[in-house]
This record gives structure tokens, sequence and C-alpha cells, in this order.
């Protein structure tokens, strides 16, 4: 067994954890995360997808012991003060899921593709979510989604929004 | 699946990891970004009884430039690489291979170095390596490093010259500034493994070439280089007819995999078409 410290979803946690144990079966056996699920478990669907010290990874293809000392942010703490992040609010108003099993990656990576551009086009989003599957959808409503959430994101879009609700 | 029982290393220096793996030997792995390691561990197809992870030595991480080399320390992921300036400038056909693996939480995780060593002849980082004359660093027991070309890098199916006991330290890449670049990749799906890669750097005088690379992906058990084409397209004008020409036998004398992505004369038929995308591309035509 290896002590690991990690930072999940702004709580440090202190666990004894197998070297072998993956990232995303801590999250969910060790912490009860179970927001972040295990799609294919061959690092191919991205359903796993959470961010690690910012940035996405798949889940089940890290091991916990490689997130000692790290920051893991999961789909459970992407809102705030009870409010969905915009991503999450767009996947909602957008109907950008069915089964909703890829959702929770689909929206980690959909947050890191807008991290690094903020204004993407079709073909950027498309290709931002490459390493997701999702098998209900056929994308176009998550590609609308994301597109929605990045209006909603960008200063002009927060502003237009706080007029609406003050 | 979750993967066997190991133990668990995480040594802080490369003399540290090299004692690692002398101590270890056969029971040993090395875990550097783990995107291709841990699949095989979960499936079981292999069960080390230790794994020594790269990720907390800070000197094999980075990007500098050494006078006319690059130097990449060997668990510098894909995504350093891709936000890299020195190497867009001066190695662009790396910046352009890489940015085609896989997918971006793979390219967070996975290490060039890593790639390297894993030597899958599917894999995207061995035909620019190879096209660009890089040099790979390698540290061995009691602090001693030797430097092998990456045309002796390569041996066979998943094995390089890193021997027992050893560790990729480096990639040397001779500056390449100026030179065009393309990496031409056939996927039948997104974010999977080339059923062949074609890559191309060129140095054109007057739109003609005066220079050119090319490396091979999946064609064989090992990334390959089409010398006898770098040679046919030397003052070749940038057009489809001649360089459609001077490329023709690009996949003579090579050994490609059949499997259910195309039989092996497939494969010498998309060498030869992605060759010339890839140095029409490359040449700026």
């Amino acid at each position: 067994m290896t002590r690991i410290k990690v930072t999940v979803d702004g709580v440090s946690y202190s666990d004894e954890v197998e070297p072998r144990t993956l990232l995303v079966q801590y999250l969910r056996e060790g912490l009860g995360k179970t927001g972040t699920v295990v799609g294919c478990d061959t690092s191919n669907c991205g359903a796993c997808t959470v961010h690690l010290d910012g940035t996405s990874v798949k889940s089940c293809n890290v091991l916990a012991v490689q997130a000692d000392g790290h920051e893991v942010t999961t789909i459970e703490g992407l809102a705030e003060n009870g409010e969905l992040h915009p991503v999450q609010q767009a996947f909602h108003e957008c109907h950008a899921l069915q089964c909703g099993y890829c959702t929770p990656g689909m929206i980690m990576q959909a947050c890191d593709v807008l991290k690094n551009n903020p204004d993407p086009s079709e073909q950027e989003i498309r290709e931002g979510l490459e390493g997701n599957l999702c098998r209900c959808t056929g994308y176009h409503n998550i590609v609308k989604a994301v597109q929605q959430a990045a209006g909603a994101m960008s200063p002009a879009g927060s502003a237009s929004s706080q007029a609406v609700s003050s | 699946m979750i993967p066997a029982q190991f133990d668990y290393l995480a040594p802080t220096s490369v003399a540290d990891a090299v004692a690692a793996l002398a101590e270890h030997g056969d029971e040993a792995k090395v875990l550097a970004g783990g995107q291709s390691l841990l699949p095989i561990l979960r499936m079981r197809l292999n069960a080390p009884g230790v794994v020594i992870d790269l990720g907390r030595i800070p000197e094999l991480q980075g990007i500098s430039e050494d006078g006319d080399h690059l130097v990449i320390g060997a668990m510098t992921t894909y995504a350093a690489v891709l936000a890299s300036e020195s190497v867009g400038a001066h190695a662009a056909l790396l910046s352009k291979a890489v940015a085609t693996v896989a997918d971006p939480q793979i390219r967070h995780r996975g290490t060039v170095g890593g790639a390297l060593v894993h030597a899958d002849p599917a894999g995207d980082v061995g035909a620019p390596a190879l096209a660009l004359g890089a040099e790979l660093v390698i540290a061995g027991a009691d602090g001693s490093t030797r430097t092998v070309a990456a045309e002796d890098f390569f041996e066979d199916l998943f094995t390089t010259a890193v021997g027992e006991g050893e560790l990729l330290t480096q990639i040397r890449i001779p500056k390449h500034t100026g030179w065009g670049a393309h990496y031409e990749k056939f996927v039948r799906v997104s974010h999977q493994w080339s059923i062949v890669g074609v890559a191309a750097t060129v140095r054109s005088e007057g739109g003609s070439i005066a220079e050119a690379r090319v490396g091979l992906t999946n064609m064989g058990s090992t990334p390959l280089r089409a010398r006898s084409v770098e040679e046919a397209l030397v003052g070749q004008p940038a057009t489809d007819e001649a360089v459609r020409a001077a490329v023709a036998s690009v996949a003579e004398g090579t050994n490609p995999p059949s499997d259910l992505n195309g039989d092996a004369d497939y494969r010498k038929h998309l060498a030869t078409v992605l060759t010339r995308r890839a140095v029409l591309a490359a040449a700026g035509a």
C-alpha cells in the first residue's frame, strides 16, 4: 500500500491505496465520486475524463499513485454554489445527451477545449472531443452545446446573462 | 479490468531510476506517460513485479536548445511538444506528427520518450525521429551515457537499442529551421493508430526541392526511412507530376503487416499516395 495525498473537487484526502489502483477506481470506490464513470476500460471512450492539475486526462489511464500531490476536478466539482457550470447548463438546454453515460467525460473535455480555445469553430470542437465517444446523439447537439457554452462564457455572454438575471 | 499487483517506485533522479532498474532487472517495467503501458497492464498482457514511475524526475522534462540541436527530455508530453514554439520552428515535422497522436487527453499524458521506447511500429513519433536524424541519449549504470542515432535505435517490433538496465533520457534533434513539414496519417476512425503514416520534411529553394527527408509509419516492424525517395526528390520542382514520379518506388523493400485494416499490398499502395501528399504539403505546393 502507498499513501497518497490528493485534492479532489477542492477537498484534500489522504489515503492508503494499492499501487495498481486506477485513478477512476479511487475516485469512485475510494471517495464515492461516482459521477465519473467507466465506459470502455480501454482508454478509448473518454467517459472517465477528469482534470488533473487543470488538464483533461482519462482517469482509467492514470494510476491513483500518479495523482499523489496533485489536484483532481471531476464532474461533481464543476457546479458552484448550486449553479450549474455554463457547459453543464448548455448540455441541459441543448439536449446534448440521450442516455447520458458519456456526458460527464464529454463535459469535462468540453471544458478543457474551451479553456484552451474560448471561441472554437465547429471543426475545432469536433477535433477537441475526438477522444470522447457518444453512441446516442451523433454528436450534433453536443457540438451545439459547446458552442452555446462558449458564447455564455465569453465576456459579452456573461454580461448579457447578468443583465437578464438582474 | 485492473492490473495485477505490483510494487511501485517513484525515483526523483535518473541515477535513482537506473539503480532501481539494476536492482529489479526483468521484474521491472518503466512507466513514462502510461498511455500504452497502463492499458497493457489492465488487459494483463504484462504483469511486472515492479513499476518504476519516471513522472517525478524533473531532469527528464522539458525542451531546450543546444546550439544547432533541440533537446527534448524523454518525459516531455505530446502536449508540451505541441505548445513549444521552438519545436514548431526547428522541428515542425515532430509537431505535425504529434498533433495526430490519439486524442487530447492522451496527448496530455503521453510522452515522446515513452512512445519511442515502446516502439510500436504504428506509433507516430518514430518516423519523424528517423526523418529528422534524431539522436537518442541513453543512461546506463554508474552515470554512463551513450548516444544512438535514430537509424540504429529501432531494432524490431517493440524493441529498441535501450538495453537492460538502461533508460532513454533525451531526444536530440538537429534543427531543421525553415523546412516545410507534413505528417500524412491514414486512419479509418478518429484517434486510432496509423494504418500507414508518412512523415515528410522539405527544404525548398526557388520553387524546387533542395533537400527532403521521408519517414514511414507502419510499413514494417520498425519505422523506416525512405532514403532513395529522399535522393530522387532533390532538385525536383514541387509539382504533382514530378513528386509523383520521385516517390513511386517508396514502398520497395518495405514489409508492411497484413491485418483487418488492410493487406500488405494495400499498405504499399497507400504509402505511395500518402508520400506524394506529404511531400507536396511539406513543399507548400
